[in-house]
């Protein structure tokens, strides 16, 4: 249900993954995760290599964080990061690029999974895996099911579904049996026997790719989705594959899934069989006014700007850069920031397509209602949350809104929607915890 | 060094907007026009730009001089119902009393409820049905589709009755209605429109091809339309079947009226009917009953009108009682 069609605008579909460039200088925050904050682990002047553990995720629903690269320790101080919000980090003088030892640094695939079950997840933590997709929740977590529920379906997220991003696509062209076996890795520590690998229809070389590898392979199945936005939206996805809707306020555990992204795989392929730590992300970089949009491979902490002036600067049309795709992506205030886990694109807006016209009265044309995957009423929502009404927003179920912006996106009245929606989401949350903790 | 804008997603937003939505249903009304000047000449565009002009300008006045605000004239919401108001008359109707319609239409339904978007009411509705109450008599004298090219120019026209108001005269007097098949027009004349009737109405193929044009551009979705339509055509057949002499065949309640014009262009509009597909579907179903109501037993020949209306109060309810399926609601474990 629900659903829209935004411009694809994936003119970074065919560019070749490149090595971005070591930069001079990193800068690496010390959490990078959704969860309890990492402990920094090192002192201004150690020296590090590529791979060592920096920062340590000691609480259980936390995660490690490795050098990305060579050098030493400058300081160890608070940064803006790409809101501009102060945050611990580590800033390393990039001296060589020395590994530690115990990586693999080979391209030779290992398709053999030694590792058993428990081993697995343990590397995962290790390793410092979270997911990718955006979330940054910790990936070991998410493996480790708890009691009374039971994982009956792995899945790759290789949807892709927000407009300019293309990098899983050429991670699933470019590293397709890799990614399989990081699906399988991920299967196994789950204890099943089947990965289903979700792909919208517009990659077809990237399906054709993954199908053909995928025979090498028993249980690796590779499902063609429609390309629909929010097709790649966790509970949408879960709904296309196995045709179980996960109910409002439960996870996907719940009705048994298990839900990763495609470079979350490939990081679980590296860490497991190739002992490498995540200290790079996959990214792309592209817009209307970018004469050479990229698919970069870079490592954490490189500046954004180091970035986008290897590429000749902003274009002068420039309204805004995001950092994401333009559907659910964050505006970044700050691009004196660095690039952290799960930062899978960087795009710049031109004036046309960010702007932001008049709102109008809404005409009651039910686009928004139609639009909405999770069958909510948006425009109700919005004027509910707008007259702060909300016992009523929990009565509509705003708790449910995934943040999409499909709603918003197709009101032919330009309302700001989802700006009221998330208000009303973030005060009715507040008012569920306190009457929680009331009864308690 | 460039400004940077920062905002909360999504980042992007359609091409789509209320203008576009608005003239493609200017456009989608177009082929009734054509036909309307076919059949009734010089005194179809007469009523047509009266209406038109008369809305626009009431817009626009009163938001203007009365809200002392923007003026959104250009959104082509007023043309739509400056036609709607014209194809819902009789060609010959005065101009004076099409410019109280429009009054009524754009200042009492529209305007006082606060514009475009707010309105209860479909405001050509309410402008149709106030001039039906107030001027009875000039607004049920229906002129005959001209014959001849000269009539074309003539500001004149024989009048007679529509097939619906024949019938119900027939069905008042306690006449067979089987027999009067020869009084009324043949399913092509209706098809194209060679009938006695309101503007718009007569010719129903060009009404189902605007109907295309809005569900192409999905202005509109199928869900009014066939509920509407799709009610009067099963109850007219019950009715028909049980007695045939008392009830006339539903092929003439679905092409004679002002069916397909109601349940195309006004009971969609988007303002004043529900929002979720189970509410569409519970209105057109609503607008049908009444429709067959008001022309079997009511003392009107023609009733889609007051169906719309009657719905169009209830759709606030409809709103509430018909939710859109949440996702997650159907829980499978
Ligand atoms: S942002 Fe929320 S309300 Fe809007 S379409 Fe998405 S889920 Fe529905
Ligand atoms: S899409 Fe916009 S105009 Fe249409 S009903 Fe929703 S809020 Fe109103």
């Amino acid at each position: 249900m629900g659903g829209i069609h935004p411009e694809e605008n994936k003119f970074a579909h065919p560019i070749k993954l490149e090595d971005f460039l070591i930069p001079q200088q990193v800068v690496m925050f010390a959490t990078q995760h959704l969860g309890a904050p990492s402990t920094v682990i090192v002192a201004k002047g150690d020296k590090v290599k590529v791979g060592q553990l920096i920062a340590k995720g000691e609480a259980f629903i936390s995660a490690n964080l490795h050098a990305s690269c060579s050098g030493t320790v400058a300081k160890i101080d608070m940064v803006s990061d790409i809101a501009g919000l102060k945050k611990q980090a580590i800033t390393i003088t990039v001296e060589g690029d020395e590994w530690e030892e115990s990586i693999d640094r080979t391209p030779d695939i290992v398709s053999d999974i030694k590792m058993e079950k428990n081993e697995i997840i343990a590397c995962i933590k290790e390793k410092g895996i979270v997911g990718l997709g955006g979330a940054c929740f910790p990936t070991h977590v998410k493996l480790m099911i708890p009691d009374g529920k039971k994982a009956q379906y792995c899945i790759i997220n290789a949807a892709e579904c927000e407009p300019y991003i293309s990098i899983d696509n050429r991670i699933m062209i470019e590293r397709g049996e890799e990614l399989i076996i990081g699906a399988c890795i991920l299967r196994k520590a789950l204890a099943l026997n089947d990965v289903y690998i979700g792909v919208e229809h517009n990659k077809q070389e990237a399906i054709a790719n993954l199908q053909q590898i995928a025979t090498k392979y028993s249980g690796v199945h590779v499902v063609t989705l429609k390309t629909k936005y929010p097709q790649g939206a966790e509970k949408q996805l879960i709904k296309s594959i196995t045709g179980r809707e996960v109910p409002a306020g439960k996870l996907p555990i719940d009705v048994g899934c298990v839900v990763d992204n495609v470079s979350t795989a490939l990081a679980v392929y590296e860490a497991v069989q190739k002992n490498k730590p995540l200290i790079s992300n996959y990214m792309t970089y592209s817009g209307k006014s970018v004469a050479n949009p990229k698919n970069y491979r870079v490592r954490l902490g490189t500046p954004l700007k180091d970035i986008i002036e290897a590429n000749g600067g902003l274009a002068e049309d420039t309204e805004k850069v995001i950092s994401g795709g333009p559907m659910m992506g964050k505006s970044i205030s700050n691009i004196n920031s660095y690039t952290i886990k799960g930062f899978s694109s960087l795009l710049q807006l031109n004036a046309k397509e960010a702007k932001r016209l008049e709102p109008q009265n809404c005409i009651r044309c039910a686009r928004c209602v139609e639009a909405c995957p999770m069958g909510l009423e948006p425009y109700l929502l919005s004027l509910l949350s707008k007259q702060n009404r909300l016992e009523d927003c929990e009565k509509e179920q705003i708790m449910s809104c995934i943040e999409c912006g499909s709603c918003q996106f197709t009101c032919p009245s330009a309302r700001p929607l989802l700006d009221y929606i998330r208000l009303g989401k973030n005060r009715t949350g507040g008012m569920i915890r306190a009457r929680m903790q009331q009864n308690k | 060094m460039n400004t940077l804008h920062i905002s909360g997603s999504p980042h992007v937003h359609t091409n789509d907007s209320v203008k576009k939505i608005m003239w493609t249903v200017v456009i989608a009304l177009m082929p009734a026009l054509l036909c309307s000047i076919y059949y009734f000449g010089i005194n179809a565009v007469r009523v047509t730009l009266i209406s038109v002009a008369a809305c626009v300008f009431f817009e626009w006045f009163i938001q203007k001089f009365i809200y002392k605000g923007k003026t959104t004239i250009g959104d082509g919401s007023a043309v739509i119902t400056g036609l709607l108001l014209a194809f819902n008359v009789p060609s010959n109707l005065h101009w004076a009393i099409i410019i109280v319609g429009a009054l009524v239409a754009i200042g009492v339904s529209k305007m006082a409820f606060g514009g475009l978007g707010k309105n209860i009411f479909n405001p050509a509705i309410v402008g149709r049905v106030f001039l039906l109450i107030s001027f009875p008599q000039q607004m049920t004298t229906w002129p005959k589709p001209i014959t001849k090219m000269s009539e074309f120019m003539s500001l004149d026209a024989t009048t007679g009755a529509t097939p619906l108001a024949v019938i119900k005269s027939a069905m008042n007097k306690g006449e067979d209605v089987s027999a009067l098949t020869s009084q009324l027009p043949d399913y092509m004349q209706l098809l194209l429109g060679d009938r006695g009737g309101s503007l718009g109405e007569v010719a129903a193929a060009a009404i189902i091809l605007g109907g295309i044009i809005l569900l192409a551009r999905k202005v509109i979705t199928w869900h009014i339309p066939v509920s509407f339509i799709g009610t009067v055509f099963v109850f007219a057949t019950i009715l028909h079947l049980a007695n045939p002499q008392l009830y006339i065949a539903p092929s003439y309640h679905l092409l004679s009226g002002g069916l397909l014009l109601g349940a195309i262009f006004m009971a969609t509009d988007m303002v004043t009917s529900p929002m979720s597909a189970w509410g569409k579907i519970i209105f057109g179903f609503g607008c049908g009953l009444l429709t067959i109501c008001i022309r079997v037993w009511g003392s009107y020949p023609e009733g889609v009108s007051f169906a719309i209306l009657l719905m169009n109060a209830v759709t606030p309810l409809i709103n509430k009682g018909f939710k859109p399926k949440r996702f997650g609601e159907k829980v499978v474990v």
